[in-house]
């Protein structure tokens, strides 16, 4: 998963400005709507893990040759993805992240 | 008396109080523990659990528990004079809110960010769980018959602040659009769809073209429409049944679309309507002329109906539902429950406290507060319209022409009570799905039956008392209903608390005072206006339907008083989750 670093937690060292003013104003605003949009956006992604692995998972993907090339660039995301779907350990035989 | 006096003392309570009863409370009762290791970052996920700086998340905390709750509330109780109504927001807010809204927040922090209704489930057990479950959604029924009603008697009553209401909806699924499909941020384009809203009801105040009123188009207060009722029965109806209409299709959409989208322009309104109206105070410096107490309010006693009238704006069941849902989640550092919970609690004070001042000063004698507020049913019908045009009065003195300013406070009260409206519809249906998972319902667990029952029970609760002027002219008798189940909420989240800090041996006396003398009110209140007041043997003033929903919501509330009692006299296991 991506490294989150908070929300706002870095605007406390920024000396105190009108930009600073705004940029909190903003924050707190939008706290909800980024909270959403990043659950909207993982909701995402977790279809299209699914979709890179469904040829493992027993679904038949045309384009799994394609998708082969994309597994070292994924495979932290999948270790997130299995754990978020409940599995301790990777579900694939192939694959062995943790 | 100026109301600018009022203003100061409320101010110097809420000082004093956070200065010093929350640090009492967080360091001696709470023993709030900054090395503890608080669910935003154990279980830290970029989506529900994000550790947040405390000024950001009290700004979130207090724009999500401020609404249209805590200025109806007072603008109805200062029947019995300011005294009281302000008496109750000042103490029940630095000693029962604070300590509840802090103490929720605390609680579900130390148990992985887990919400009251699961604590229940923890500390007093399964069945107190599915009455929890039973007393918050006879509460989210009666918000939105409650604010169904208040919308539709604005948009009668101001017809010229329908429109800028209107145009929020395509504004804010604009932004919802921008932001999520483009990444934009959402401040500029939030604040021109504010300042389209606030552009379009100073053009409506000028114009009667742009203002919708349905009485006129239906001929007018006194015609009898094609249904066989009056013009402004008619005008109700109708208003009623576009808004359950939106709030069906508001509330199955997902959130990013249009809810929250309306939640950042309505915030945006609740900083701008704060500010006009505490400038506008300073500015005007407006005389006190509502009585310091009514002698003329005979016919409902103060004691103990003051106690749930201003239920919002005092201490509030809703906040612990907030405290321990989402804010607890985000909680950066423990220390910072005394800031965003009790701080929380504060801001919401603050806004009961100018609905008050805008109310005790609009008239010009006293003499015509108390021809208005004649009766506590004339209160319960005045106070909201009273509130309107008093805020009206008070952001007048900025040089803003009266009718503009009138239009603009009911397009902020309409706004505040739709976005509460759409909530609740939302929490309804999710707890009817809840139910009916638990209850091995499974159609009910479905999202459109569940929000078909929703919208048609509230729509039903609206309707159905007759009064005078037809349709849902008894509305308004449900704001007591509502004010007890939202204190029995708040009643048994203390109790919780009590309970909590007993296990963890600390001085739980903070929590349990305030407990116990909002359930003695709420159960005195509830006992004098369900079993003499509404039910069938009270003659002239019996309520079928009150009557039914409050026997419930008694029964219930002794139920789980009663196991919860017997749980707090046990001794049992700290059941705290250690992440040190």
């Amino acid at each position: 998963m991506k490294e989150t670093k908070g929300v706002g937690i870095e605007m406390a060292d920024k000396k105190f400005s009108f930009k600073k003013l705004m940029e909190y104003y903003d924050e707190v605003l939008s706290l909800p709507h980024r909270t959403e949009v990043a659950r909207e956006l993982r909701d995402e992604e977790d279809l299209f893990m699914l979709l890179i692995y469904s040829d493992m998972l027993g679904i038949p993907n045309p384009a799994f040759y394609y998708t082969l090339e994309l597994y070292p660039h994924i495979i932290e995301k999948f270790h997130d993805w299995h754990l978020r779907m409940g599995m301790e350990k990777s579900p694939l035989e192939g694959i062995r992240c943790c | 008396m100026s109301g600018i006096w009022l203003a100061l003392v409320g101010g110097i309570v809420f000082f004093f109080g956070y200065r010093f009863y929350s640090k009492f409370i967080a360091d001696r009762i709470y023993r709030l523990d900054p090395e503890f290791v608080t669910p935003a970052h154990q279980y830290k996920d970029g989506v529900d659990f994000v550790p947040t700086n405390k000024w950001v998340l009290w700004g979130h905390h207090f724009t999500s528990v401020a609404g249209a709750a805590p200025i109806v509330g007072p603008a109805i109780a200062v029947y019995w004079g300011w005294l009281p109504a302000l008496l109750w927001v000042l103490l029940g807010t630095v000693f029962a809110a604070g300590v509840h809204d802090s103490g929720t927040l605390l609680m579900s922090v130390r148990n992985k960010g887990q919400s009251v209704g699961t604590l229940a489930n923890k500390l007093i057990g399964q069945r107190a769980k599915i009455l929890f479950l039973f007393i918050i959604l006879l509460l989210v029924l009666m918000v939105n018959a409650v604010f169904a009603w208040v919308i539709a008697n604005l948009f009668i009553s101001n017809p010229s602040s329908v429109v800028a209401v209107f145009i929020q909806i395509p504004l804010a699924i604009w932004i919802g659009y921008s932001v999520y499909k483009r990444k934009g941020s959402m401040l500029v384009p939030s604040l021109i769809a504010l300042a389209v809203m606030y552009f379009t009801a100073i053009l409506a105040s000028y114009f009667p073209v742009l203002q919708i009123d349905l009485v006129q188009m239906f001929g007018g207060e006194g015609a009898t429409t094609f249904i066989g009722m009056n013009a402004t029965a008619t005008a109700f109806f109708a208003w009623i049944i576009i808004l359950m209409v939106y709030v069906y299709i508001a509330s199955t959409l997902p959130v990013w679309k249009l809810l929250q989208p309306r939640d950042y322009i309505n915030s945006h309104q609740l900083i701008v309507g704060l500010a006009l109206l505490y400038i506008g105070l300073l500015v005007t410096n407006p005389e006190v002329t509502a009585p310091v107490t009514n002698s003329g309010a005979d016919d409902k006693s103060w004691f103990p109906l003051l106690f749930i009238t201003i239920a919002c704006g005092a201490i509030s069941g809703f906040h612990g539902l907030v405290s321990s849902g989402t804010t607890s989640k985000q909680l950066n550092n423990e220390k910072d429950v005394r800031f965003v919970g009790y701080l929380g609690a504060i801001g919401e004070g603050a806004l009961a406290l100018v609905a008050i001042i805008a109310v005790v000063t609009f008239f010009p004698t006293t003499g015509e507060f108390t021809s208005t507020y004649s009766g506590f049913t004339a209160a319960n019908g005045a106070g909201l319209g009273v509130f309107v045009q008093g805020a009206g009065q008070l952001i007048n003195g900025l040089g803003i022409p009266v009718e503009v300013a009138t239009t603009i406070v009911a397009v902020i009260v309409v706004s505040f009570a739709a976005t509460t409206l759409d909530s609740s519809v939302r929490l309804m249906r999710y707890i009817i799905a809840e139910l009916g998972t638990e209850y091995k319902i499974k159609p009910i667990t479905k999202m459109h039956v569940a929000t078909t029952i929703a919208v048609v029970s509230s729509a039903a609760l609206t309707l159905i008392p007759e009064g005078p002027n037809g349709f849902g002219s008894g509305g308004y008798l449900l704001w007591p209903l509502f004010g007890t189940s939202n204190q029995l909420l708040a009643g048994i989240s203390l109790l919780l608390l009590a309970i909590w800090l007993k296990r963890r041996g600390s001085n739980y006396w903070p929590a349990l005072i305030p407990m116990v003398f909002l359930l003695v009110m709420t159960l005195y209140a509830m006992i004098i206006q369900v079993f003499t007041e509404w039910a069938p043997w009270a003659g002239e003033t019996s309520d079928w339907l009150l009557f039914t929903f409050g026997a419930i919501v008694f029964i219930f509330a002794i139920w789980i008083v009663l196991t919860a009692f017997s749980i707090f006299n046990k001794e049992g296991d700290n059941p705290e989750v250690d992440n040190k």
